[in-house]
């Protein structure tokens, strides 16, 4: 098996006296889906951001293709290849698809100062790169990203990150605001993806949308890793169980602590 | 395949300056109808072009920070403060013209810099910080003339330089309305072609996005704030030389108005959206209201009214097309 593009080991993240995450350890292959499962708080987001370069870990170590590596920011992650895409992707609303899609990096043509943005290069690139997904409803780059439907701009988020060579895709809740049909879309761009060669990140809690394309499977119960199994191993009662579980316990420790009035607990509540 | 942009009606429709150009047809039209065949005549039109060129050129620059979702209101008092350094250098001090006209553009560029350096070091919104210089440099402004000259309004008298920046063509339409078609033509090259311009958009749709995808934000933030404090202190010093005097405070109507000019022109309040045509468009909107009611038999206070009713009106028409452009599919099968 190829070595992980990126892994994590014994990593830990407080914020003061918050700890959110506890002693996680992870790894994501090329050509793989890594499923993070997990009910609300579970923290979930926290992890993703400590490998898009938001945060930074309490304790752990941090490896990209086996070296010992680090992201003092979200600028860092991105040129190390590792793309993110959060929640309401297509952050630009008012932009247009082809404008937003080369954000940062915009093509131009003519010379010295008087470089002028290649609109029609813009469009016909992030087009295409969108339509190479199998979005093919998109044909317009003039159109504004605000218009598209939630499906659409996640697809486009992750054409993106495709089309400008990202290694890792990080994707957080890509299909927990979309409809079943939409939700159908991201998910082949998902499989998509991989079929390219990306290592994915997939957060989702959603067991079906997980089982669609999951490989590997990560469950998050409040900031530690409760479970960790590969594609068959566990059927989707299981995993429902799992996730569950893991929440009802919470209810009962958050109940016999209060019960024995200690306020100064350490671990969030799960609401 | 992305077909060319067709030049539609629907199209058209859509652009962020629609709203602006019936705004100007109405009120064009409504002038003409009641303030007769002056409004239009070439001494008509000089009125509201010299009000809109003055205008035009800081309205322009305080747009794009709207779009890059800041505000900027010290121009208000950074107009007189190069007004006044302008003709305490080259009036009262007699020196070569070309010291007081750079004089006061640094310092208009400096006041700039000092706005962008503490809104993108603080996290004070930047309505508190260019509230807070407008004052400082307007007590500055009076404080340094009182100590210097001893009075609040100057003397300056340069005609070696009044072809250039206070003259006027055809005796009556002043210099400055070729500065602002200048200035339109160059804002618009950096708002519309280069891709500075994207970066501005970006800046406004989402700044934390913008800065992840590798645009210097913060640096992009000083230079807006350089440029509008850099504008208005042209703005202040074309003043002087025009009028042959300056006066200390001379400025404040201009914040309210660049404002009313940027928002009938198409451009959101919250930023990520807006063209400088629009902006154009509602400084000439802005600048026809206010001289047009003197071609008509009413009272001038009724001008403010319009404005009012005016600057609403865009604000809600301007919502109904920018929902128009987010709605915005192509029809299927034109592929
Ligand atoms: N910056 C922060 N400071 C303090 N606590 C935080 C911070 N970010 C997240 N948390 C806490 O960490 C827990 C996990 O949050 P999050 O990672 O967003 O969960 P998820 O994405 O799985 O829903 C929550 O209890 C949340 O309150
Ligand atoms: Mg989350």
């Amino acid at each position: 098996m190829a070595a992980p593009i990126l892994k994590l080991s014994n990593v830990s993240k407080s914020f003061g006296p918050i700890d959110v995450l506890h002693d996680i350890s992870l790894e994501v292959r090329a050509g793989e889906v890594l499923c993070l499962l997990g009910d609300n708080g579970a923290g979930k987001s926290t992890l993703i951001k400590l490998m898009s370069g938001v945060y930074q870990p309490t304790a752990g170590r941090i490896e990209m293709d086996g070296k010992e590596d680090h992201f003092p920011n979200p600028r860092a992650a991105a040129e190390k290849g590792i793309a993110t895409v959060h929640q309401f992707g297509g952050t630009f609303p008012l932009m247009s698809i082809g404008r937003s899609f080369f954000v940062g990096v915009e093509p131009t043509k003519g010379w010295g100062p008087f470089k002028v943005y290649d609109r029609k290069k813009a469009n016909a690139i992030a087009v295409e790169a969108v339509q190479k997904l199998g979005i093919t409803r998109i044909t317009d780059g003039d159109r504004l990203v605000g218009g598209l439907s939630g499906g659409e701009r996640q697809s486009l988020a992750i054409a993106r990150a495709v089309h400008f060579g990202a290694r890792v895709l990080i994707l957080d809740e890509p299909t927990a605001a979309l409809g079943v049909k939409q939700a159908t879309h991201v998910l082949r761009i998902v499989n998509e993806a991989k079929r390219r060669g990306l290592a994915v990140i997939f957060i989702t809690h959603q067991v079906m949308h997980a089982m669609a394309v999951g490989d590997h499977f990560a469950v998050l119960i409040r900031g530690a890793i409760a479970s960790d199994f590969r594609k068959g191993e566990k059927t989707r009662e299981e995993i429902t169980d799992l996730m569950a579980g893991g929440a009802s316990m919470a209810n009962l420790e958050a109940e016999i602590e209060s019960a024995f009035g200690e306020d100064d607990e350490k671990t969030p509540r799960v609401a | 395949m992305s077909s060319s942009p067709s030049l539609s009606i629907g199209a058209l429709l859509r652009r962020p300056e629609t709203g602006s150009f019936l705004g100007l047809v109405a009120v064009f039209l409504f002038f003409t109808a009641f303030g007769g065949t002056n409004f239009a005549s070439p001494t008509g039109a000089a009125s509201w072009l010299n009000v809109a060129a003055q205008l035009g050129i800081v309205a322009i620059p305080i747009g794009l920070l709207m779009i890059a979702g800041e505000l900027d209101i010290s121009i208000g008092s950074i107009i007189p403060a190069g007004s006044m350094t302008c003709a305490i250098i080259s009036g009262y001090y007699d020196l070569p013209i070309w010291i007081g006209v750079g004089a006061a553009l640094a310092l208009g560029a400096v006041i700039g810099l000092i706005n962008g350096i503490l809104v993108i070091r603080t996290a004070v919104p930047s309505f508190i910080v260019t509230l807070g210089t407008l004052f400082a440099v307007a007590g500055m402004t009076l404080g340094f003339s009182v100590l210097v000259t001893g009075t609040t309004s100057v003397a300056i008298k340069v005609p070696e330089a009044k072809w250039l920046l206070g003259d006027f063509i055809a005796g009556i339409y002043q210099v400055t309305i070729f500065w602002w078609i200048g200035a339109a033509l160059f804002w618009s090259f950096v708002l519309h072609a280069s891709p500075l311009g994207n970066w501005i958009f970006a800046m406004g749709g989402d700044k934390v996005s913008a800065r992840n995808a590798g645009i210097p934000t913060e640096r992009m933030t000083v230079m807006l704030f350089v440029c509008s404090g850099m504008s208005a202190a042209f703005v202040g010093l074309s003043q002087a030389i025009l009028y042959n005097s300056a006066q200390v405070s001379a400025g404040q109507s201009y914040i309210f108005n660049s404002i009313i000019s940027v928002v009938v022109g198409g451009v959101l309040l919250t930023g990520g959206y807006g063209s400088v045509f629009g902006i154009v468009l509602g400084t000439l909107t802005f600048a026809v209201v206010s001289q047009g009611i003197y071609f008509t038999g009413f009272d001038a206070n009724w001008a403010s009214l319009i404005i009012g009713v005016l600057l609403l009106g865009a604000v809600l028409m301007n919502n109904t097309f920018r929902k128009a452009a987010l709605s915005y599919t192509p029809k299927k099968g034109t592929k």
